[in-house]
């Protein structure tokens, strides 16, 4: 199954362990350590946090390192920002457009 | 005059609102988003611009057009409105989705987004507010008409907390 990025960030355990790999990779279980909850419920977030495919992930020895995919956390909002450019030059054209024909009309 | 420019995002169901205020009467900017000779002069990211191939506005029909380059060729994916709903001069939706130049959908492109477009007259202005409901966010980059983005500059580490609460918090 294929998340929405934003169902990842919604919960302040995954916030809080993205924060943890966005400083350094780190395996399941020294994640774990930073937290008061159960491996099953930290191995839930990062299986979450996976099908978002925020995290990359190093395998060294017979360890996992997780990362976090930075450019997946912006996509978002350079989508977004994009966006709201584009509509927003547009409307300045239409205001010239707008005043073109109110011009003519007179 | 100041016009009003509003953007707003609910990332949680993938939809925007834009508010924009225009100074020109109703029935002026009515046509303005619906025939094909005005939107043609002002719709679409630049350096694009937009080329109608078919409009037919009323419900059940649809607009057909495509983002023409600097270099004078037609973008691959073409771009299709279809008209779902129409009060006239109040309001319509449209059902948007990519295509191939005789609107016929790409099979490699299933989602579609849900514009509703309302407007009301005010004292020598006109206020138009659009709701986009996008399947997911990420589809903006398809709007985007692709490749003239550059990626933003790497996100400093310190601000990332911030950045992940502003994410979930903002609207």
């Amino acid at each position: 199954m294929r998340r929405d990025i934003f169902q990842a960030i919604a919960d302040p355990t995954r916030r809080a362990i993205l924060v943890l790999i966005a400083v350094q990779a780190m395996t399941p279980n020294a994640i774990a350590e930073h937290f008061d909850i159960t491996r099953q419920s930290i191995s839930k977030h990062l299986r979450i946090l996976h099908e978002c495919d925020l995290l990359a992930q190093k395998h060294e020895g017979r360890e996992i390192y997780y990362e976090l995919k930075f450019e997946k956390m912006e996509e978002i909002d350079i989508w977004v920002d994009q966006f709201r450019k584009i509509m927003e030059e547009s409307f300045l054209r239409l205001d010239e457009v707008l005043l073109t024909i109110k011009n003519k009309k007179k | 005059m100041n016009l009003l420019f509003d953007f707003t995002v609910d990332k949680a169901t993938a939809t925007i609102y834009v508010t924009r205020e225009f100074a020109a009467d109703l029935d002026l900017v009515w046509d303005a988003f619906t025939k094909a000779e005005i939107l043609d002069q002002w719709m679409g990211p630049r350096p694009w611009r937009v080329e109608t191939k078919e409009m037919d506005f009323r419900v059940g029909g649809r607009w057909l057009y495509t983002m023409i380059s600097p270099e004078n060729v037609a973008a691959a994916r073409w771009s299709l409105a279809e008209f779902v709903e129409i009060q006239p001069k109040s309001s319509f939706t449209t059902k948007n989705s990519f295509s191939d130049e005789n609107g016929n959908p790409l099979n490699t492109d299933f989602t579609f987004s849900l514009t509703k477009n309302s407007f009301k007259a005010g004292v020598e202005k006109t206020t138009v507010q659009i709701v986009k409901k996008m399947a997911s966010l990420a589809e903006l980059e398809k709007f985007t008409a692709g490749g003239y983005y550059e990626k933003g500059t790497a996100m400093g580490m310190n601000n990332l907390d911030e950045y992940l609460r502003t994410l979930v918090t903002s609207k």
